[in-house]
């Protein structure tokens, strides 16, 4: 027993040592926090952008670090887990003292941690197109907000579509539940008749979707052009898309155009009988540039798989991790209040061959593309704008948000200001 | 498209056809500047173009259409021309889209696809029925026939008339009326002739004939509006019957899906007792052997692509319920008796299943193809029944039947049976339990492998896919009897039809809602199930 003990006693010693030495090492090191699910539902989609952070930090480091000092990638796993999120913030800022977090997918999630990242005034990229309605001064938006993303879309199946009737589905959760409402008031702004607006919600991982396809086709009989706006979520895409090919819904009769759906989701079906069904996003794997090409090339090559696609919230990573160098060259420090002061205005190139800026709401500029399905899997750019969006946190459709703006420079500073009171503080929905 | 331009294009394709009979040998090079214009600039000019095309009425340029459709159609880089390119490895072979001729070999990037959009593909669609109702297979004319019905492209009338009083099979030449009847309602016809091609719509009597009648209700007057309007309301009422026959279709094919994923677990926790939280993953096995499977049939045995899936269904079996005889000897074997350990052991057992598979495979969907056999869908009067969803219910039945004769009808099951329902006194008579324990769970186990392959039909293959069926497979078990398969087999397609039934009222979200809170009093009422075991068996 003291023999164990004994035993016991010295391999703590031992891993102390090892502790210190790591301390010790990581003074020369600037750690960037990742936090994205490995394990559990959303290991699917977060699994990829934790690789694509590791391939960023990496080849930072090749071009010699930041400030002259090596990143350090810390790599944390909140198992799709809300509350679990927000531990592993805390632990991140707290033990690892991470000088910047690249993570988040869901929304909840995003919610989760919000109140750490202000509280412990810490720096969270968050790379996924969300419902907007929301500005932090700790957060940076790099995904598209709905007038990025949304509006575009539902403006492009109105003219050159000309569809009169619209099929809103979505999961049950607070994403597609608040773009839905925001396009609902647009269309609704546009003209378009409440019995011509059907709006659908599904359980999260939704498997049957027999009676759901067979109710658009019955909808879509009404005798006016009919089109599916879906923010169906994660999993529930996958059963969706094939039950359209099987009971035979084509793009030139009711087309569907989807917000979670990228090149990684199709990756899973047999996309033969989905060609032309659409997605908007601000960034195709299919664009065609050069710095998407060499992106692709270096991700390929880093994942050891010629057959990895590349998709939309990768680049929103790309985009926020050149930004937050920028700024730390910039600030010449990274303490958070410096970088965040730093980071507004810094502009870098995306991979659609344009460069997106960070605004004083905390989104960024970006262009918007519309994509139909190939028999391939990936998407034929077939619309976009003709130049950037910038990013708008509080929706103008929806009543409560509209006189609600986001600055966070001096002297406002403020997340959500009412220019209809003069006050900082108004309300959203 | 306008109006003027089609009526071009009627009396151009009208000129075409007589031309072309009489001068048919220099005709593809006639084509062949307007095969040039395909590619030139942006979706409206290549429209154009089709457009132009189908005005010949040359039937060869059908295939070439369909080439642009499927997106062979690329323009060479070296000299501009419109070539019809074929994977062939790395590279693509390269024909001439008009006379077939081979032109070489060149890589991918010496190509530029021709691009199309939805508006071009109905565009494309429109030309190919028009150009093809003449063919000499009457299914290819029949597809015509509903490819002119979709697009209603005023133009086609005088062609579909020739073709309608050429028509020998009378199948088509319905098909073809009821285009005609389409394109009537479509254009500015008068009003006797709309009033004729309403009652052709009304005896076609699907959605597509709805769609069309609601579209003239809205945007006419008068006695025609009244005539669409009677003619749309009685279809909607026939409709509405066929509709809730449809959904207990529905119903059934997702109380298949029920029973064949919560049978397995109907031999491991309803026969056996073991609360096993990781049977799902046993279902997700099942699907990753059909992937795996899939995959080296695709890379060694091309030709049996079409048969992988019936490959996989005893591979399957095998695999998992390998997988449950090891659990069973090194897991729960220790377990029995204690519920809450194996629930417990089995829920860890679960997660460490599907990061395995998430390590081995990666957390992204694999895909899993549909054979021929399984893709697509035929009719029976007005409901649609997908050919994937009938095999399912099929396997279900042959899974279901299976089970009931292994466990009445052989030695191995009267085992069970035995082992089940009095352990020491089997145990005494001389059959090995601990052998009988671990086969039973290897069986359902095995079973919930072959539900893995169908499900990959329907849903993800992900480390995930098993969670999404746990919770429904126990309420399936316990709704329906533990310990009774037939129970299990009543649970499921009870608790898939009333799902479907209350899904177009209720949405999906409270239609599982309803049914969850239904099942919590129908236990409180009879707390062992729909069937329940009666009897000494039931009180052990």
């Amino acid at each position: 027993m003291n023999k164990i003990l004994r035993g016991v006693a010295a391999a703590g010693l031992l891993a102390a040592s090892a502790i210190g030495a790591g301390t010790a090492q990581a003074q020369e090191t600037i750690k960037v926090g990742i936090l994205h699910s490995l394990s559990g539902t959303m290991a699917i989609s977060e699994t990829t952008l934790k690789d694509v952070m590791l391939m960023l930090i990496d080849d930072q480091n090749k071009k010699g670090g930041v400030l002259g000092k090596k990143l350090e990638a810390v790599v944390v796993d909140p198992a799709s887990n809300w509350p679990l999120f927000a531990e592993k913030a805390r632990e991140l800022i707290t033990q690892q003292k991470v000088a910047v977090t690249f993570g988040c997918w869901t929304s909840v999630s995003r919610k989760a941690v919000l109140p750490v990242f202000e509280e412990l005034n810490s720096i969270l990229f968050y790379p996924v197109q969300y419902e907007g309605e929301e500005s932090q001064r700790n957060i940076f938006y790099t995904g598209a907000a709905p007038n990025q993303q949304a509006i575009p879309a539902v403006d492009y199946l109105m003219g050159k579509e000309k569809v009169k009737r619209w099929v809103l589905a979505g999961t049950d959760y607070v994403y597609p539940r608040t773009t839905n409402k925001i396009l609902e008031a647009y269309l609704k702004a546009k003209g378009v008749p409440a019995e011509d607006i059907m709006i659908n919600y599904t359980p999260f991982g939704h498997s049957d979707w027999q009676s759901i396809v067979s109710g658009i086709k019955k909808f879509g009989s009404a005798g006016k052009k009919t089109a599916v706006v879906s923010t169906i979520n994660g999993d529930a895409n996958v059963p969706f898309y094939k039950e359209l090919g099987s009971q035979g819904v084509k793009a030139v009769d009711i087309p569907v155009v989807a917000f979670s759906v990228g090149e990684e989701e199709l990756a899973g079906i047999d996309t033969g009988p989905l060609v032309g069904h659409l997605a908007a996003w601000n960034y195709f794997m299919s664009v065609k540039s050069p710095e998407n090409a060499v992106f692709i090339k270096k991700w390929q090559t880093f994942i050891k798989n010629p057959k990895r696609v590349t998709n939309d919230p990768m680049e929103a990573h790309v985009i926020g991790f050149n930004m937050w160098v920028k700024a730390v060259e910039k600030a010449g420090t990274t303490a958070p209040d410096a970088v965040i002061d730093a980071i507004v205005g810094v502009s870098v190139p995306n991979l659609s061959g344009g460069y997106s800026t960070m605004m004083p709401n905390h989104h960024i500029t970006k262009p918007v593309l519309i994509g139909e399905v190939q028999a391939n899997g990936q998407f034929d750019i077939v619309w976009s704008t003709s130049g950037l969006v910038v990013g708008d946190e509080w929706s103008d459709f929806l009543p409560d948000s509209k006189p609600l703006i986001a600055d966070w420079r001096a002297p406002m500073s403020c997340g959500n200001f009412n220019t209809v009171t003069g006050k900082c503080g108004g309300k959203g929905s | 498209m306008s109006c003027v331009r089609l009526r071009l294009f009627a009396i151009l394709a009208a000129i075409a056809l007589l031309s072309s009979v009489s001068g048919p040998a220099n005709a593809a090079e006639d084509l062949r500047p307007l095969v040039d214009k395909l590619g030139l600039g942006d979706f409206e000019e290549t429209a154009r173009a089709v457009d132009s095309l189908a005005a010949t009425g040359d039937a060869r340029a059908a295939p070439l259409l369909e080439a642009l459709a499927n997106g062979d159609l690329n323009i060479r880089k070296s000299d501009g021309r419109v070539v019809i390119a074929i994977r062939d490895g790395a590279d693509y072979k390269l024909a001439d889209p008009l006379d077939g001729a081979a032109l070489g070999v060149v890589p991918a990037g010496g190509l530029d696809r021709i691009r199309i959009n939805n508006s071009l593909r109905r565009n494309i669609r429109a030309a190919i029925g028009a150009l093809t109702l003449r063919s000499p297979d009457p299914s290819v004319r029949r597809g015509a026939a509903e490819a002119v019905f979709k697009s209603r492209d005023a133009g086609a009338i005088e062609i579909l008339d020739a073709a309608i009083a050429a028509e020998q099979d009378s199948g088509v030449r319905r098909v073809m009326e009821q285009a005609r009847a389409a394109t009537i309602l479509a254009g500015n016809a008068p009003e006797s002739d709309k009033l004729a091609a309403i009652d052709v719509l009304a005896a076609r009597g699907d959605r597509d004939a709805l769609a069309l009648l609601n579209n003239v209700e809205i945007n006419s007057q008068g006695a025609l509006k009244d005539a669409a309007a009677t003619a749309s309301a009685k279809l909607t009422d026939t409709l509405a019957i066929w509709g809730m026959v449809q959904n207990v279709w529905y119903g059934l094919s997702l109380g298949s899906v029920l029973l064949l994923a919560a049978i397995g677990l109907a031999v491991t926790f309803g026969v056996m007792g073991v609360i096993n939280m990781a049977h799902g993953e046993m279902v997700m096995l099942g699907a990753y052997t059909a992937f795996v499977v899939q995959s080296v049939v695709r890379e060694f045995t091309p030709e049996l692509y079409d048969l992988s899936l019936v490959i996989a269904l005893p591979l399957a079996f095998l695999f998992a319920g390998g997988v449950g005889v090891l659990i069973e000897r090194s897991i729960i074997r220790w377990l029995y008796g204690r519920p809450l350990e194996t629930l417990l052991a089995t829920w860890g057992l679960s997660l460490v299943l599907q990061q395995a598979v998430r390590t081995v495979f990666g957390a992204t969907n694999q895909e899993v193809s549909a054979p021929s056999w399984m893709a697509g869908a035929f009719a029976i009067g007005q409901i649609q029944i997908t050919w994937g969803r009938l095999w399912i219910v099929i396997l279900a039945t042959m899974v279901f039947v299976a089970l009931v004769v292994v466990l009445r009808k052989t030695s191995f099951g009267l085992q069970m049976r035995a082992v089940t329902q009095n352990r020491s006194m089997a145990s005494s008579m001389g059959i090995r339990t601990p052998w009988v324990d671990a086969m039973t769970f290897g069986l359902g186990s095995g079973i919930a492998g072959i539900a893995g392959v169908a499900l990959s039909q329907i849903d993800n293959v992900s480390p995930n896919l098993g969670q999404s069926y746990i919770i429904d497979s126990f309420m399936v078990v316990v709704f329906g009897g533990v310990g009774n398969l037939w129970g299990t087999l009543v649970g499921a397609l009870t608790l898939g039809i009333v799902n479907k039934l209350l899904e177009p009222y209720a949405g999906a979200v409270f239609a599982k809602v309803f049914v969850l809170v239904f099942i919590i009093l129908f236990i409180q009422k009879r707390p062992r199930g729909l069937l329940a075991l009666r009897g000494r068996v039931a009180e052990a």
